[in-house]
């Protein structure tokens, strides 16, 4: 066991690590254990958990996911609202950074400098900030309804109005929620609760997160796009790809790995939405804005239930975990997959047979393999 | 917050030369500084220190202080959180006990109860009344006799005062104000044992359909239909001409100095008269080192004497039956608020109930929109009310 010219770098290694371990895990790792244990207790927030409380199993963890009752319907409710916001919210801003930043990479544009700090500047201000405004422009009578009324549309009291969208277009169609919608669904809704879509006031947010986040999305995109060499697009068009496939086939391939850091931090981001929901009414209307963050808060914090919130939050990051790795696998590398193999053997098998068949035909003969190529 | 000298087992009169924290969710610098003044006085006859802070969110300031082992030595509590307060332990029960416990309103003692036992002293208290902008009651050619007293003169009223830029009635979507409707009607959430929710019954009913025909004739709006924050904004804009608040629509006048209001007695209902009072009480942890300080604190806090000077620097009105006796008579524009605190009720409280209202209030916000089913909203108010009610009762 002889240690060798590096037998301390270990010891140095801890050494330098060590404030940085220390600090995530006092102010990191032992809240969330912490947490873990309240989730499973029936600690009542009086003084420190530990001493206080009691385990008490999963009985927290089935208030809200199988006793039916409020909690279950509100933990439902949340879920639904949240859902809805990280089905819209995240291919949406994704696609508009992606958009954002083509634009702002090409040379040809004037001002770029302008329009790059233009998009990103949503990003840097707070959201409370930005929030605070939308709450002003889409009063009833505020701007964005003032605008509309020049359109000669009457726009609806926005941050007041609890309907859900897809509960307005199937209404429009005369579907409502009688017969088997009314059917009781998971987690204490009905399926026609489920199907009501972000409510009209969520639509606003969504269209604030949209607004705010694809700047820093854009700044993501537009580092990746810089390290796409000319040349390769070069290539492309000597090849004779027009714009579109040039951008789908080989740029966009590309920046695969930003765009996977985009959308698992988009889906954090927005399965965690918090502060826009504790400023627009704590849920109001008509709990069409209760997202399983601001559940958990309330829940800890006003009705005192700890374990119940400890239970929503460790729920909410379960999904998240989950639905991070199911994109993961979503855009795994499909070339490495049975088929892509099978595709490559054959593509060698046939170069071979080629090189083979000139060989064996010498000169006159390329002209008939050649043939025989585009035959296949 | 707490020092090393602070006495704990001094006589109930004396501070001992405690420090002590008041947390208070204060309506502006002028409470603050009138609770700091008192805090001052008392401690300066005490051999004590007192710090009064004002919350930014006196709830989540609250729970954490619990949490951390670092509650504030005295605080605010409100009537809505009292019940889950008290039923998690948090509430030092000291209030039985206090020299003047006898001299509280019973509506207010009564909210203040658990399991029993007079928890902690009210501090003051709010009731519900219908506020009138008396240029525009005057202008639509009414008189001290159209006051309304029954539902169908508060129809009439309000639908004298509707114009076509104002509203004659308004107030906020909720369980605080449509419940006094309910009530009025002759319904009741729980019944008398406390053990059985009776949300479901045709009174509630009646007053939920009462509401909900005012605003289906224009009559009614809520302030949210009117940009409104609340009923008091839209009375101070001039956009609804009667609101139902309580007291606290003084604090307009900053805005909308220009607004004359005058306040009256809710009118009856069928089954009579009825309004809501809200209150806060002085809460003291369980488990205090500086217990004993904070009960000779209320007890001064409390006393008719101050909590005149309190009504004087902030306008609340004084939670003893004799010392709002005389509030009444120097504030006259007042006076319908403390009358109306005989027949009063405290809106439901007990533990866990903070939740199932929260939910009523958000199904009760289709109201705005006008397809509601009434009675779906109250049957399944009462199946979420038994539920809690059960849990609450063990």
């Amino acid at each position: 066991m002889s240690r060798g010219i590096r037998g301390n770098e270990a010891r140095y290694g801890w050494a330098f690590t060590a404030p940085a371990i220390l600090i995530i895990g006092v102010f990191l790792v032992l809240p969330i254990l912490l947490a873990l244990w309240v989730s499973f207790s029936d600690w009542n927030g009086l003084g420190s958990p530990l001493g206080n409380s009691e385990f008490v199993g999963g009985v927290n963890y089935a208030k809200v996911l199988v006793d039916s009752g409020l909690a279950q319907r509100d933990f439902g409710t949340s879920i639904r609202n949240n859902l809805y916001y990280v089905l819209l919210v995240v291919p949406l801003q994704t696609a508009l950074a992606l958009f954002l930043a083509v634009q702002v990479n090409r040379r040809m544009l004037r001002g770029r400098g302008f329009f790059r700090t233009a998009f990103y500047f949503p990003s840097v201000t707070s959201s409370i900030a930005i929030t605070t405004i939308f709450i002003f422009l889409f009063t009833s009578s505020g701007a964005v309804n003032q605008v509309l009324g020049w359109l000669g549309v009457n726009g609806p009291n926005w941050f007041a109005d609890p309907r859900g969208v897809l509960h307005l277009l199937l209404g429009g169609l005369g579907v409502d929620g009688s017969g088997a919608a009314a059917a009781g669904g998971p987690l204490g809704l009905s399926w026609w609760d489920w199907f009501a879509g972000p409510s009209v006031a969520m639509c606003v947010l969504i269209i604030l997160a949209i607004f705010t986040t694809s700047g820093t999305f854009m700044l993501l995109f537009l580092a990746a796009l810089q390290n796409v060499g000319a040349e390769i697009e070069e290539a492309a068009a000597v090849d004779g790809a027009g714009p579109f496939r040039t951008f789908f086939s080989v740029t966009l391939p590309m920046l695969k790995p930003t765009l996977f850091t985009v959308l698992t931090l988009g889906l954090i981001g927005t399965w965690q939405v918090f502060d826009q929901i504790y400023l627009t009414g704590r849920g109001a209307p008509a709990k069409t804005l209760l997202t399983p963050a601001f559940l958990a808060y309330d829940t800890s914090f006003s009705d005192l239930k700890w374990g119940q919130g400890a239970a929503i939050s460790f729920i909410l990051f379960g999904i998240i975990v989950a639905l991070t790795l199911f994109q993961r696998w979503v855009l795994r590398d499909r070339d490495a997959g049975r088929a892509g193999r099978r595709r490559e053997v054959r593509a060698v098998a046939r170069l071979h047979r080629d090189a083979e068949s000139v060989r064996a035909a010498g000169t006159a003969v390329p002209e008939a393999a050649a043939s025989e190529g585009r035959e296949r | 917050m707490l020092t090393g000298c602070s006495g704990g087992g001094g006589g109930s009169d004396s501070g001992n030369g405690s420090e002590l924290t008041i947390l208070i969710g204060s309506s502006g610098p002028a409470e603050t500084k009138a609770v700091q003044d008192a805090a001052d006085t008392w401690a300066a006859d005490n051999d004590a220190k007192v710090k009064v802070i004002a919350a930014d969110d006196l709830n989540q300031q609250l729970s954490q202080g619990f949490a951390g082992d670092d509650a504030p030595d005295l605080f605010y509590m409100a009537w809505d959180q009292f019940a889950n307060y008290a039923g998690n332990g948090y509430l030092d029960t000291y209030a039985k006990d206090l020299k003047n416990a006898k001299d509280f309103y019973p509506s207010l003692v009564d909210t203040f109860t658990f399991d029993g036992d007079f928890v902690c002293a009210p501090k003051d208290f709010s009731t519900l009344g219908l506020i009138v902008n008396t240029d525009m009651w005057a202008a639509a050619g009414l008189t001290d006799a159209d006051v309304p007293t029954d539902w169908d003169s508060l129809e009439a009223v309000a639908k004298k005062l509707t114009t076509g830029d104002t509203v004659g009635l308004s107030f906020g979507l909720e369980y605080a104000r449509l419940g006094v409707f309910m009530n009025q009607a002759g319904g009741t959430l729980v019944d008398k044992d406390g053990t059985k929710a009776t949300a479901d019954s045709p009174e509630n009913l009646a007053g939920l359909e009462y509401v909900q025909k005012l605003h289906d004739e224009g009559v009614l709006k809520f302030p949210s239909e009117l940009d409104a924050g609340w009923g008091g904004e839209a009375l101070g804009a001039g956009k609804a001409a009667m609101v139902i608040e309580g007291p606290w629509i003084k604090g307009i006048a900053s805005d909308y100095p220009d607004t004359k209001w005058a306040a009256y007695e809710l009118p009856a209902g069928p089954e009579g008269k009825s309004t809501f009072t809200f209150t806060n009480c002085w809460g003291i942890p369980a488990n205090s080192d500086t217990r004993d300080a904070a009960v000779s604190l209320v007890e001064y806090l409390t006393s008719d004497d101050q909590q005149l000077a309190f009504a004087d620097a902030f306008g609340v009105i004084p939670s003893t039956e004799s010392a709002a006796a005389s509030y009444a008579e120097k504030y006259p524009d007042y006076a319908s608020f403390v009358a109306s605190n005989d027949y009063a009720v405290s809106p439901v409280n007990f533990a866990g109930s903070a939740s199932v209202v929260g939910d009523f209030n958000a199904s009760l916000e289709g109201m705005a929109s006008g397809n509601v089913d009434l009675k779906g909203i109250l049957g399944t108010f009462q199946e979420q009310l038994q539920a809690a009610l059960d849990e609450a009762n063990g």
